[in-house]
């Protein structure tokens, strides 16, 4: 029992390191920055859920108890990672592209990153509190 | 063995810091210095895992969930300072 444990443990951790490196080697090796986007936030996310799982499985076979602080952390970093790529590819279009040099959308809708607010450009001033 | 998956994986998310590290020195503009600086959060909170796996204590997951939403909050926070020019409006 104890050595599935450990052959489960070790294997996941290995993977886990594999799946680090690569999304971290991705970063410097393609060469576009859309493209740039693709390693760290799927493989290291998939890097770091192994980890969990390993260490969600060395207190359950090494330890007297079971955690599930680490599903928290998963759920966290799986919910939170395709927010901050959309964030980043969003911050991306706005500072290096220009509206003509993107592939206009259907209909007489814009890209949502050159939109302008109309509700944030009131007609009437707003009068100062008194 | 488990002690040398251990040890790899520890020089795996170290190597892979290092890396970060260069991405963030180098990198030609500030999107990409801010995705590194997002991954390099996410491979910190592995190290303090295996950090946490190597002393057996469960300590460090809080330590890793408030670095977790630090991180977040920080990221989201440059891009729309990049986006806006300034973050709460």
């Amino acid at each position: 029992m104890t050595l599935i444990g450990e052959i489960l443990i070790s294997v996941l951790l290995l993977a886990a390191g594999f799946f680090g490196l690569v999304g971290s080697f991705g970063l410097i090796k393609l060469d576009q920055p859309m493209t740039r986007l693709h390693a760290p936030t799927k493989a290291t996310t998939l890097g770091v859920g192994s980890v969990l799982i390993a260490s969600m499985l060395y207190f359950l076979f090494f330890t007297d108890g079971i955690t599930f602080h680490e599903l928290m952390i998963t759920l966290f970093l799986f919910l939170t990672a395709p927010v901050v790529a959309h964030f980043i590819a969003k911050a991306h279009l706005h500072r290096n592209w220009k509206p003509e040099e993107l592939p206009q959308p259907e209909g007489d809708s814009t890209w949502g990153v050159y939109a302008t607010d109309e509700s944030e450009t009131p007609d009437t001033p707003v009068k100062p509190q008194e | 063995m488990m002690t040398i998956a251990l040890n790899i994986a520890i020089l795996c998310y170290g190597v892979a810091m290092l890396m970060n590290i260069w991405v963030v020195a180098r990198a030609e503009g500030v999107g990409d210095r801010v995705l590194a600086l997002d991954t390099m959060v996410i491979n910190a909170i592995a190290l303090m895992i295996l950090y946490g796996i190597v002393y057996a204590t469960p300590v460090y997951f809080e330590v890793s969930m408030l670095f977790a939403m630090v991180g977040f909050i920080s990221t989201v926070a440059y891009c729309r300072y990049m986006l806006r020019g300034n973050i709460i409006e």
